[in-house]
C-alpha cells in the first residue's frame, strides 16, 4: 500500500530544520552547562559547582557594568517607548499628507545603518560636544541608546495601531468624550500591550547592544557586553559562562513575557 | 400614524459634501434637503454608495460638509465636533469598548457628561432592563453573542438620552431570525423611549416594515420622502419602484390627466386607469409600473395578453413569468392556496386582468 | 460663526500640525544622536588627520584615496592598497556567504515551522526567538567554546580517534563564517516565516492537481510566493554581517580583520580619523546599494496572495 501523499512534505526540509534546531541550542547548551564547572579552566570538566556565579557576583567590576547596563537600557527604553508611542500615534490611521513618508523613513533610518558607521558618527561628534561642553557622563550613551531603540520600540506599537479599530474612538466621541479623554480611555488602554512589547524589546536591543557602546563610552562607562567583550579579548575564564547564564536567563524571562503579551488577544 | 405632525427634529438644508479634489472630485451628497420629524422612526434606504451613511456621519458629526447646514431644533451643528452634539450612535459594527463589561460601556457616555455615581448607576440599570441584559452586566463585551452585543450598543447609545439616535445599519451582522426579532425589539425601544430615531438601511423590507417615514437615496440625492406605504405603492421614479420590490415597467401614451388619474393607453392597445403625481404633462413614450401582486391571470381575456413562460413556486406564493404580445416581460404573483397548484402550465395562453388603482405613472 | 467647512480645513491643520508636534521628539533624538552625526563623518572624510588623532580642518582627498591605494612612503607613487583590498573583499565575500548559508538553512526551517499544526507553530516560533533576542556577544561566545582547540568538536574527534590533532578552526576565515551564520540565522528564519505562515496551501494543492512535482511545486508556487520574507530576511543578514565587529574580533582573533575593524583601527592605533570616515562613507554606500536592490526587488514582485 502506498504512502498517503502530503501536499506539506518536501524532502529532506525536516532534516535541515531539525539541524537547525539542534545547532542553535547545542552552544547555548554547553555554554550553561561550563557555567557550573568545578574546574579552573574551560579546557577540563571538574564537576558541578557554583563558584563561578559566586565569582561573578563578587566581581564589583561584573556588577558596576551590569548595574549600568540596566539603567541605561531602562531609561533608553523607557525614552525610546514614549517617543515612539507618540511617532506612532503621528504617523498611522491618517490620510497621507506632506512629510508622513519622511517621518516613516527617518523614523526606521537608524535599521538601515550598520552599527559600525553609527558608532564612528557617534564617536566624531560626542567626542566634540564632550570638549565643548565639559560634560562626559552617561547621557551620550543614553541618547544613543534611545535613538537605536525607537525604531525598535515603534515596529510592535504601530502595528497595534493599525489594527485598532477607529470606530472605537468614533463612539467614545459620539458619547461626549473629548480627545483627550478619548485617548486616556479608549486609545492608550487598547495600545498598552503594544506599548510593553515595544518597551521589552528596547530594553532587549540595549542591552544586547556592543557595537555603539564601545565607540560612544567615556573610560569607566562598561556596560555588561563590552566588559565581557574585553574579557573575552584576554581570555576566557569560566566566570564568563557564569554571566552569560545569567544574562541568558533574563532574556529567556522577557521574550517569555514578550510573548504572552503579544499573543494576548482581546 | 404615518402623518404625524410636529416640530422637526433634524433639518438638513441643502448639504453636499465632496470628496477629494480636482479631478478626482466625487460629491457624496449633492445639495441635499430633508426635514425629520421629532419622535419619528426615519429611515434613510438607498444601495451601498448612495450617500446615506455619509448624511448620517454628517449629522454625528464624524464628517463636515462641504456646503450646507444641519439644524438640530434649530441650531445649526454642523462645526460642532461629535462630542458637543446631543446625539448618539448605533454603529454597525457595534464599536463596544473590549476592554470594559457591558455595565461601564452603557454608562461611558453618562460618565463623560459628568453625571454624578448614583445617577449613572441608576440609569445604567434602567437601561440594562431595557434591554433585558440585567444578567450580563458584569461581562466583557467579548464574552457574549452578536445579538446581545447589538442590545449593549443600543442602551450605551440610549442611555445619555440623546434628542436623536443614529443607527448605522446596526442589524446587517445579524442572522435573519435574530435580525426579525431585532425588527420588533427596535421598534418597541423607539415608541417606549420616544426618541427620535434615523435608521441607515439597504434593506426595502426592513425599511417599510419598520419605519414611519422613508428616504430613498442614490447617487447622492434623495429621491423621494414618504410613508412606507407612498413609497411602495407611487413610486415617483423608475429608481424608487424598482428598488423597493418587484415591479413590472409597461410603457404606455398618457393623455386625460385630472384628479390625481390619468388614462394609459398600453402598447396592446388596451386601456388602463393609472394615478398621477401632480403636474404630469399628457405624454406619448411614458412608463406605468404594475405590481406583480396587484395583477391577476385570467384563461380569458383581459387587458393585456401574453404566454407563460416560467413558474416560479415560492412556498407562500409562485411567481408566473410572462412574455407579453407586445414583447414585454411581464410577472404576476399569486397567493398559493393548499388544495391545488396554480392553475397554469408553461407555454398558456392567458389574459392579464390590472386591477383599478393598480398603475402608476413615473416621473422618470 | 465659522462655517462647517471653514471648521474642517482648520481642524485637518491642526492634525496636520499635531501629528508633526507628536513625532518631533523621536524625529529630534534620531537626528542628534543617530542620523545627523553620519554628516559629520561625510565632512571628516574630506579633512586632514590630526597628530593625536581627530583632524585638522584641511581639505584633502587623501583619505579617499587611501581607502584603495596607498602612497610609497619613499617615492610617493601610488599602488593599490592590498590589505584594504583583501579587507573589503574578505567582508564582502563572507556577508554574501552568511547570507546563501543563512538561507540555505533557513528556507526549510521557515517551511517547516510554518507547516506544523496551528498550536505547536507557536512553540517553533518561540523556539527560534530565544536565540534571537538573545546577545549577541554571548552567542558568538558560544560558538568559540565550540569550535576552539579544547571544545566540543575537536574533543570528540580526538575520542574518535578521526583525528591525532585538533583542527584548527578557531581564528580563521570559517571561524567567523561559522560564527555570523550561527547568530543570524534568526534573522532570515524570522521574515521567511513571516511570509510562509500567510500562505494558502490550497495553492499548493491546486499546483498538484495540475500535475507538477515537489520540486516543482517548491520552485514555481511557494518560492515566488515567500519571495519577499526572501529578500527581507537576505537583507537584515547582510547588512549586519557585512559590518560584522564582534565576530571577527572573538572568533577571527583580530588577525582576519573586516571592515569594522580596520574602521575602528583608524579611530585608535592609526589615529586617521579621515580614512575611517571615508571607509565608513563607503560601508555605507555598499549597504545603500544593497538596500536599493532590495526596493527594486520587493516593488517589482507582483505576486500578492492572502
Amino acid at each position: 500500500m502506498a504512502k498517503n501523499f502530503s501536499i506539506k512534505h518536501q524532502p529532506g526540509f525536516t532534516a535541515v530544520a531539525a539541524t537547525c534546531f539542534v545547532v542553535l541550542y547545542l552552544p547555548i547548551i554547553v555554554l550553561v552547562l561550563y557555567a557550573f564547572n568545578a574546574a579552573n579552566s574551560t579546557s577540563e570538566w571538574g564537576g558541578l559547582s557554583l563558584k563561578w556565579f559566586r565569582s561573578a557576583w563578587q566581581n564589583t567590576e561584573v556588577i558596576d557594568a551590569t548595574l549600568r547596563s540596566f539603567q541605561i537600557g531602562a531609561i533608553a527604553a523607557i525614552l525610546a517607548s514614549i517617543f515612539a508611542t507618540m511617532a506612532a500615534l503621528a504617523t498611522t490611521r491618517t490620510a497621507p499628507y506632506r512629510g508622513l513618508t519622511f517621518q516613516y523613513a527617518a523614523i526606521n533610518q537608524p535599521l538601515m545603518v550598520p552599527e559600525i558607521v553609527t558608532g564612528v558618527a557617534l564617536l566624531i561628534f560626542f567626542s566634540r560636544i564632550k570638549i565643548f561642553t565639559g560634560y562626559s557622563g552617561l547621557g551620550y550613551l543614553i541618547a544613543a541608546h534611545t535613538a537605536f531603540c525607537i525604531p525598535f520600540a515603534y515596529l510592535p506599537i504601530r502595528a497595534r495601531l493599525e489594527n485598532m479599530d477607529l470606530t472605537l474612538e468614533r463612539a467614545a466621541a459620539d458619547l461626549y468624550a473629548t480627545p483627550w479623554k478619548t485617548f486616556r480611555r479608549i486609545t492608550l488602554p487598547l495600545l498598552w500591550p503594544g506599548i510593553l512589547a515595544g518597551l521589552m524589546l528596547a530594553f532587549v536591543i540595549s542591552l544586547d547592544d556592543v557595537v555603539i557602546t564601545e565607540f560612544v563610552k567615556s573610560g569607566g562607562q562598561d556596560t555588561l557586553p563590552t566588559y565581557m567583550l574585553g574579557q573575552i579579548r584576554r581570555g576566557i575564564t569560566p566566570e564568563i559562562n557564569a554571566i552569560s547564564t545569567a544574562f541568558l536567563l533574563l532574556s529567556v524571562a522577557i521574550v517569555t513575557l514578550f510573548f504572552f503579551i503579544s499573543r494576548k488577544r482581546d | 400614524m404615518p402623518d404625524k405632525p410636529g416640530r422637526n427634529a433634524i433639518e438638513v438644508a441643502n448639504v453636499s459634501k465632496i470628496f477629494g479634489s480636482g479631478e478626482g472630485q466625487v460629491a457624496a451628497l449633492d445639495t441635499v434637503s430633508v426635514s425629520i420629524r421629532e419622535n419619528e422612526f426615519f429611515t434613510l434606504l438607498g444601495p451601498s454608495g448612495c450617500g446615506k451613511t455619509t448624511l448620517l456621519r454628517l449629522i454625528a458629526g464624524f464628517d463636515f460638509p462641504t456646503h450646507g447646514e444641519i439644524l438640530l431644533y434649530g441650531q445649526d451643528i454642523a462645526p460642532l465636533p461629535p462630542f458637543k452634539r446631543p446625539v448618539n450612535t448605533v454603529f454597525q459594527s457595534y464599536a463596544l469598548f473590549p476592554h470594559m463589561t457591558v455595565a461601564d460601556n452603557i454608562g461611558f457616555g453618562l460618565e463623560m457628561l459628568g453625571k454624578p455615581k448614583a445617577e449613572i448607576k441608576a440609569r445604567v440599570a434602567e437601561m440594562l432592563k431595557l434591554v433585558k441584559m440585567e444578567a450580563l452586566a458584569g461581562r466583557r463585551t467579548s464574552q457574549i453573542s452578536g445579538g446581545q452585543q447589538q442590545r449593549v450598543a443600543l442602551a450605551r447609545a440610549l442611555a445619555p438620552q440623546p434628542k436623536v439616535l443614529l443607527l448605522d445599519e446596526p442589524l446587517s451582522a445579524l442572522d435573519f431570525k435574530l435580525r426579525k426579532d431585532m425588527q420588533i425589539e427596535l421598534k418597541r425601544l423607539q415608541h417606549e423611549t420616544g426618541i427620535t430615531f434615523i435608521f441607515v438601511t439597504h434593506d426595502q423590507e426592513e425599511a417599510l416594515t419598520m419605519s414611519d417615514r422613508i428616504a430613498v437615496m442614490s447617487a447622492g440625492k434623495i429621491l423621494q420622502v414618504g410613508s412606507p406605504w407612498d413609497i411602495y405603492d407611487k413610486p415617483a421614479e423608475r429608481f424608487v419602484a424598482d428598488f423597493i420590490g418587484e415591479t413590472n415597467f409597461l410603457t404606455a401614451a398618457i393623455s386625460g390627466i385630472g384628479n390625481g388619474k390619468a388614462r394609459a393607453t398600453l402598447k396592446s392597445g388596451s386601456t388602463i386607469e393609472a394615478t398621477v403625481a401632480e403636474g404630469f404633462q399628457p405624454k406619448d413614450n411614458a412608463t406605468v409600473v404594475v405590481r406583480p401582486e396587484h395583477a391577476k391571470l385570467t384563461k380569458d381575456k383581459g387587458e393585456l395578453s401574453g404566454t407563460v413562460d416560467n413558474i416560479v413556486y415560492f412556498g407562500t406564493d409562485t411567481h408566473i413569468h410572462l412574455r407579453l404580445d407586445s414583447g414585454e416581460a411581464f410577472t404576476v404573483r399569486q397567493q398559493n392556496t393548499r388544495s391545488a397548484g396554480c392553475g397554469f402550465e408553461r407555454g398558456d395562453k392567458v389574459g392579464i386582468v390590472i386591477g383599478n388603482d393598480a398603475a402608476q405613472v413615473l416621473r422618470d | 460663526m465659522a462655517t462647517a467647512e471653514e471648521v474642517a480645513k482648520a481642524a485637518e491643520r491642526r492634525d496636520i500640525r499635531g501629528r508633526w508636534l507628536l513625532s518631533a521628539p523621536a524625529l529630534l533624538v534620531i537626528l542628534l544622536a543617530a542620523t545627523g552625526p553620519l554628516l559629520i563623518v561625510l565632512v571628516y572624510s574630506f579633512l586632514t588627520p590630526g597628530p593625536y588623532g581627530d583632524v585638522k580642518w584641511q581639505f584633502s582627498l587623501d583619505a579617499w584615496t587611501s581607502v584603495f591605494l596607498e602612497r610609497d612612503i619613499f617615492d610617493d607613487t601610488l599602488s593599490i592598497a592590498a590589505a584594504h583590498v583583501t579587507i573589503f573583499w574578505r567582508s564582502i565575500k563572507l556577508a554574501i556567504i552568511t547570507t546563501i548559508a543563512t538561507l540555505a538553512l533557513g528556507f526549510p526551517t521557515a517551511y517547516f515551522m510554518a507547516t506544523r499544526s496551528e498550536k505547536t507553530r507557536d512553540l517553533w516560533l518561540f523556539l527560534i526567538t530565544i536565540p534571537f533576542w538573545t546577545n549577541l556577544l554571548i552567542r558568538t561566545f558560544a560558538v568559540l567554546q565550540i569550535i576552539r582547540n579544547e571544545g566540543i568538536i575537536n574533543t570528540i574527534l580526538l575520542k574518535l580517534g578521526l583525528i591525532t590533532a585538533p583542527i584548527q578552526i578557531l581564528y580563521t576565515d570559517t571561524a567567523i563564517l561559522l560564527g555570523m551564520a550561527y547568530v543570524y540565522l534568526p534573522l532570515m528564519v524570522l521574515p521567511i516565516y513571516a511570509s510562509m505562515e500567510k500562505l494558502d496551501f490550497r495553492l499548493v494543492e491546486a499546483g498538484y492537481d495540475l500535475y507538477a512535482t515537489r520540486f516543482q511545486v517548491l520552485r514555481r508556487i511557494i518560492f515566488p510566493l515567500v519571495r519577499p520574507g526572501v529578500i527581507a530576511g537576505s537583507i537584515l543578514v547582510f547588512i549586519p554581517a557585512l559590518g560584522a565587529y564582534v565576530t571577527p574580533i572573538v572568533l577571527g582573533g583580530g588577525k582576519n580583520l573586516m571592515l569594522s575593524n580596520l574602521i575602528e583601527l583608524q579611530f585608535g592605533q592609526g589615529r586617521n580619523w579621515p580614512l575611517g570616515s571615508a571607509l565608513s562613507i563607503s560601508v555605507m554606500i555598499i549597504v545603500m546599494v544593497a538596500l536599493l536592490a532590495y526596493v527594486r526587488n520587493a516593488g517589482s514582485s507582483g505576486v500578492r496572495h492572502g
